[in-house]
């Protein structure tokens, strides 16, 4: 209280000062008074009442006063600020917006400033006054008087009428050039708003943002890269060019070559410097060329950024951000883990909160950086910033597996049960839900937690975790009598949570019981149909519930009325709903009426309903064929699958794609909806010695193997049971000795948590139990992403064991199939792939040279197939192993083609080539003389070409080509958007003489293989949104899918992802980096292609290749 | 129940109706607001302001909060030290500024806003350029208003504000809602 006074005391000179100073007191005196008597009154005000009465008063009398016509600006200046306090408020002022703009448009400089505030508080961006000051606007940006100028420009940049946008855009782009500086960069803003509003309008100046990248300001550059930040977010593959650009800025910020003013508590521009690690984290994910430029000044970010101040923290946290972004290197990795350590070890509560953040995102890619911080995370569990916790239940949830998955869990219900707001509710139940789904380890467990999800999540969460429930239970798994006990268990629960006096469900809940208790409470023996039937209709006759959930709860009884014997409880209830006011209940109990009546139709229908995988599904129409026959030969038109049609309209005429986003093969696994194997699967551990003993003396752990190892104990198992105890001791495995060490802590941990107190002991006993199952994964991980999706892997990999069962000896042709280099690779890399290949299957093993070759990364070999919940997709279908083998492994080698003559004359002759280059398309023209004389003074310019980009490339590829009599010029070539062909032509001067030529590029010229993993190829697919589909159809009656993926591979240079059944998963990019994936599916005579890109021209142009392609073949 | 709570003012970048505003900035105050001191300054959003990529960052100095909404392409801590800009800047502006000025003088604390942040956009970080450019403006006041001024006038309306009415568990909120990044919601 009393520093308050004192605060506000010594500020009281200040506030005279400033009376005198801005001092136009004549006309401020009373406009302070009324305005500063407004605020006094409201503020002595106490309730809400009276101040809505002081207001409206206020709001009359300003009415009165801005519409008389004797008030002069000076006056209108006043009362816009006070219509301004009301609005605040919430009371609403509109009567003065149109006065608002008279003040901009007729009053001098400070009337017209207050004005243009007033507008731009009143209006929003399509309120139809605001075009009466677009004329405003547009005079005062010529006007030459600077504040006006950026009086405007604030203004526009603010709110500003889309539609109107051409008639200021000359006028702001003559800004760009103005000799101050702030008018630039706000002008730069100001287009930064259109590019927000209408971002077609400004495509036209890229060129002039790239000017105002290379301002001699580095204001104005600042205000460029919000610009830059957003389109390289929008398409990052266009502006790689500008990569090299951002790197020479940051290094110059970093080095300290900015002026000293940008200095922020002796930091060099820190805001700058975070925006352009942004931009860098953009640009170089997934692209190892782009990242390796950044990688030093990255390096000189970290070491610069040591002062211990709030904004150094900020910069390191971006540089981690990014480091994590890129492309991986491992000294910097290694760099930003220590950083994200000094974050998470703070005492500071806000670095705290970031470096959780931080291992939230980086643990997907390294969950060992948890075990180093397993006992803050503990501590950040109860921490008493409900943020903090939230932040760590949403690390957690990252790192669940399941053998934590209970603990986890439980913590965020726990959280659940506190927190009232219904946006984390929403959000955490959805959480809970999935990973109970995912890695449930028995029934109870699941259905308790569920049973805890619907109570609390009730009616505010999302509905697909309510139908994923049932379907769960419906459709099962693998095994019948697991799926059995699950719905035994479920039908138990709900009937003991219905027996409970004076409780009340949410309304879903109440619906998943009605539906569970109608589908299966027949498995139940000692509950009786009647006794169900009963507790359904006293939930019937209870207040409480919805109308909805009561057609649930009758279409439950409805389920059930057919197996009761004695049924007067149904027909109470027939009575008095066919009365019903709601016509949906009266409908139902209709149904249920007439099917009470007729007994053997009710019992067909409804005994058959129980066992609803028996029914067959005719999914051709086959018994529509007649029909289809009579149409035909009546002259109807064939019938063309939708997206056939669609098609069609779009090559008639470019018609927008409204197909919603969807994907309609969720069967080959990718997309597949995440199934719950968990639960089965981790019901029935059941080691065999031999393992429990490899696993104790390596502390290797291969629980996923042991599970899917079975009982049987067939021929493989035993096999790799021998090589894993010869061939152990070779393992160099340098995760092994990791893990060693993390055990030797840990067991060091807890030999200081016996003198702790047993505060502590309770945080490692909780530590030892969140992360448990994350020591074997201290690896880097293919292609660094997340384990996370493997898991719902794992039911088809269950059901290949089977297939590997009938085909014991399936891993031999395939490891014969290995490339050499890889054969003489690690011996740990072979004994690993030995002692689990009764799981991995011909086509992983002939992957792993190419896995290798992706990766990159000098990880040891091992690894990447020693962490147990690696497991590549395998394709349920044997078709053909060793061909799918050959076809999954790529020609290394860039490919040329032949020397073609171009064009020549008496004395030369000029052929060319093309060279097929990981990064670009290479072209050599190479000039020879006829007669034997030299050619050094020949030239050769190539013209340029509206969508290539050439770029000269010294040197020569090709020794001994180079003689005196001829030369050769090299170009490196891409294509900047793409299109189906694209024509490049120049000319060689030689002795006076012009000599032109020209020449086709085709698109495919720039199409390289895409290799990535089936994981990342489903990633991919659901992040693109412009699809094109074709069907091709083939000469040959029956087409294998081998041979077209070998077509496409060999001719459009495309890469197999993944082979699944009848269908092919592909991928490529065009140069430099726009990939494109492609999904091949064939059946009889027909191959369907379906084609997915960022950019929908590529889908276009290589659709038309493969339909070339196809045809000749 | 006492009038605890007061705006100063606010600003949307992002167009919202009207209502939606005073929700949103009620939303806000409720959050802010029991939120002890020594926790940290950054608040995931409700579903009001946004969702998941919405953040609340707000700062505490004395009765005042300053609160910015951004999303997800903002750094924390970079707005945090933001916020830390805005206010050194109103201080020199206003020459050791007090709740008062910013009360009575929320058109300035606009202008002032606008050049640290225009359109939802980080401006002006370097304070002296900010300052200069308020100067500018006030030179203009100046020699437009001519110096006939009336300071005892201004003292005698100073006098009249009853100090102690001001106590200091009044918490006159300062909510500066900054949403850059739009369009998605217009």
């Amino acid at each position: 209280m009393s520093d308050m006074v004192e605060r506000t005391l010594t500020a009281l000179p200040g506030l005279f000062l400033q009376n005198q100073l801005g001092g136009p007191a004549a006309s401020r005196a009373p406009f302070f008074s009324r305005l500063g008597g407004l605020i006094r009154g409201v503020t002595a005000l106490s309730s809400k009442h009276e101040e809505e009465k002081l207001i409206q008063q206020e709001l009359s009398s300003l009415k009165a006063t801005v519409s008389a016509p004797t008030t002069t600006l000076k006056m209108m200046k006043e009362c816009m600020v006070r219509l301004i306090y009301c609005e605040m408020l919430g009371y609403d002022a509109s009567f003065g917006y149109i006065h608002a703009i008279k003040l901009a448009q007729q009053g001098n400089l400070l009337e017209k400033r207050v004005g243009y505030l007033a507008v731009s508080l009143f209006l929003h961006e399509s309120h139809e006054l605001l075009l009466l000051l677009v004329n405003t606007v547009v005079k005062d940006l010529q006007s030459t008087n600077l504040v006006e100028v950026c009086m405007a420009l604030t203004v526009v940049s603010q709110i500003f009428p889309r539609e109107m946008i051409p008639a200021v855009l000359p006028l702001i782009e003559d800004k760009l050039q103005h000799s101050k500086e702030i008018i630039r960069r706000k002008a730069v803003l100001a287009l930064y708003k259109f590019y927000l509003i209408a971002p077609n309008q400004v495509q036209h100046i890229h060129t002039k943002f790239r000017k105002a990248l290379c301002d001699r300001d580095a204001g104005v550059m600042a205000a460029s890269l919000h610009i830059y930040l957003r389109m390289i977010k929008e398409n990052p593959s266009g502006y790689k060019d500008l990569t090299e650009s951002f790197v020479t800025i940051l290094k110059q910020v970093v080095g300290g070559k900015l002026p000293v003013e940008f200095s922020y508590h002796s930091v060099p521009a820190p805001w700058l410097q975070i925006q352009l690690l942004r931009i860098l984290g953009l640009l170089g994910k997934d692209d190892q060329r782009t990242s390796e430029l950044m990688y030093d000044v990255l390096d000189e970010s970290l070491r610069r950024a040591e002062l211990n101040h709030n904004v150094t923290y900020a910069i390191l946290f971006e540089c981690v951000h990014t480091i994590y972004s890129i492309y991986p290197k491992s000294e910097l990795l290694e760099k930003a883990v220590k950083c994200i350590g000094k974050f998470v070890l703070s005492p500071k509560i806000n670095l705290k909160y970031l470096g959780l953040k931080a291992l939230t995102y980086v643990i997907q890619q390294d969950p060992s950086l948890a075990l180093q911080h397993q006992i803050t995370i503990i501590e950040c569990l109860d921490h008493p910033d409900p943020i903090i916790k939230r932040e760590t239940l949403e690390l957690l949830y990252r790192i669940t597996n399941a053998q934590n998955v209970i603990v986890i869990v439980q913590k965020m219900l726990d959280y659940l049960h506190q927190s009232k707001e219904e946006y984390i509710i929403i959000n955490l139940v959805g959480k809970i839900a999935e990973l109970a789904e995912k890695y449930a380890p028995d029934n109870v467990w699941f259905i308790q937690t569920m049973n805890a999800v619907f109570s609390v999540g009730g009616d505010v969460m999302h509905p697909d975790i309510l139908s994923n429930f049932l379907r769960l239970l419906a459709e099962g798994f693998d095994d019948e009598t697991e799926d059995q006990q699950l719905r035994v268990y479920a039908v138990q629960s709900y009937l003991t949570l219905l027996d409970m006096e004076n409780t009340f469900y949410p309304q879903r809940f109440l619906q998943v019981m009605s539906w569970v208790l109608g589908e299966y409470s027949y498995l139940l023996d000692k509950e009786s149909p009647e006794e169900v039937i009963a507790r359904l209709y006293k939930l019937l006759k209870s207040d409480s519930i919805s109308s909805e959930t009561k057609a649930w709860l009758i279409a439950a009884v409805t389920k059930l009325t057919p197996q009761a014997h004695s049924s007067h409880v149904v027909e109470k209830l027939i009575q008095e709903f066919t009365v019903s006011l709601n016509t949906c209940l009266r409908q139902h109990a209709f149904e249920l009426k007439h099917l009470h009546e007729n007994v053997e139709l009710s019992k067909s229908l409804l005994q058959g309903a129980q066992n609803c995988e028996d029914i067959v599904v005719d999914a051709s129409l086959s018994f529509l064929d007649g029909f289809v026959a009579e149409g035909l030969s009546q002259g109807a038109a064939p019938y063309k699958p939708h997206h056939q049609r669609q098609e069609e309209q779009l090559s008639q005429g470019k018609v927008l794609n409204f197909e919603p986003y969807g994907l309609s093969f969720s069967s080959s696994g990718f997309t597949g909806r995440q199934s719950p194997a968990g639960i089965s699967l981790g019901s029935d551990i059941s080691g065999n010695s031999a393992e429990t003993g490899l696993k104790e003396t390596s502390s290797l752990k291969l629980e996923g193997v042991k599970k899917l190892w079975g009982k049987e104990g067939y021929l493989p198992k035993k096999e790799s049971g021998a090589d894993d105890k010869t061939e152990m001791p070779h393992v160099p495995a340098e995760g092994a000795t990791m893990e060693n060490a993390d055990h030797a802590t840990t067991r060091k941990d807890q030999a200081q948590g016996l003198t702790q107190s047993t505060e502590e002991k309770e945080k490692q006993l909780l530590a030892s139990s969140l992360f448990v199952g994350l020591e074997p994964e201290n690896t880097i991980n293919l292609l660094g992403k997340a384990d996370v999706v493997s898991h719902k892997f794992r039911r088809k990999s269950k059901f290949k064991v089977a297939q590997s069962d009938k085909t014991p000896s399936v891993h031999n042709p395939a490891s014969s199939a290995l490339d050499s280099d890889v054969a003489r690779g690690d011996d740990g890399c072979l004994s690993t792939l030995e002692t689990r290949d009764s799981e991995l299957s011909s086509e992983s093993l002939a992957e792993l040279p190419s896995v290798e070759k992706l990766s990159g990364v000098s990880s040891p070999a091992p690894s990447l197939f020693a962490d147990n919940n690696m497991e590549v997709f395998h394709p349920p279908s044997s078709s053909a192993p060793s061909t799918a083998a050959s076809l999954l492994e790529e020609d290394p080698e860039c490919g040329h083609s032949c020397a073609m003559e171009v064009c020549s004359n008496d004395s030369v002759s000029v052929s060319s080539y093309k060279i097929w280059k990981d990064d670009c398309l290479l072209m050599i023209w190479s000039v020879t003389s006829k007669t034997g004389s030299e050619l050094t003074d020949a030239k050769l310019e190539i013209f340029p070409v509206e969508n290539l980009k050439v770029i000269e490339q010294p040197g020569c590829l090709l020794p001994g080509m180079e003689t005196e009599s001829s030369k050769s010029f090299q170009y490196g070539v891409q294509m900047e958007s793409p299109s189906v062909e694209g024509t490049l032509s120049g000319f060689v001067n030689y002795q006076m003489v012009k000599l032109e030529f020209s020449m086709n590029l085709s698109l495919l010229d720039f199409i390289r293989p895409l290799k990535i993993s089936t994981e990342d190829f489903g990633k991919l697919w659901l992040s693109f949104a412009n699809d094109v589909k074709q069907t091709i159809k083939m000469s040959e009656p029956r087409v294998a899918l081998t041979s077209v993926l070998t077509e496409l591979q060999q001719k459009l240079r495309l890469h197999v992802v993944d082979v699944v059944g009848n269908e092919g998963l592909l991928a490529c990019k065009l140069l430099p980096s726009t990939p494109c994936v492609l999904h091949c599916r064939v059946h009889a005579d027909e191959v369907a292609l379906w084609f997915r890109s960022s950019c929908s021209v590529l889908s276009d142009c290589l659709s038309c290749h493969c339909q070339k392609v196809m045809e000749t073949s | 129940m006492k009038r605890e709570e007061k705006i100063l003012y606010h600003n949307f970048y992002m167009p919202k109706p009207e209502e939606i505003q005073q929700q949103i900035v009620r939303e806000t105050f409720h959050l802010v607001l029991k939120r002890d001191d020594n926790i940290c300054n950054f608040l995931e959003g409700g579903s009001l302001i946004g969702g998941a990529d919405y953040k609340l960052i707000y700062r505490h100095y004395a009765t005042l909060y300053f609160v910015f909404c951004v999303d997800s392409s903002e750094s924390e801590l970079g707005i945090l030290d933001l916020i830390q800009v805005f206010v050194e800047t109103l201080d020199k502006c206003f020459e050791n500024v007090c709740e008062l000025d910013l009360i009575f003088h929320m058109d300035k604390v606009h202008y002032i806003l606008q050049e640290v942040v225009m359109g939802g956009m980080v401006l002006e970080t370097n304070m002296n350029e900010i300052v200069a450019q308020i100067e500018a403006q006030n030179r203009l006041e100046k020699s437009e208003g001519g110096l006939s001024a009336a300071p005892a006038r201004a003292v005698s309306a100073v006098k009249n504000m009853n100090l102690p009415e001001i106590p200091r568990n009044i918490n006159i909120g300062d909510l500066n809602i900054k949403v850059p990044n739009l369009s998605q919601f217009v």
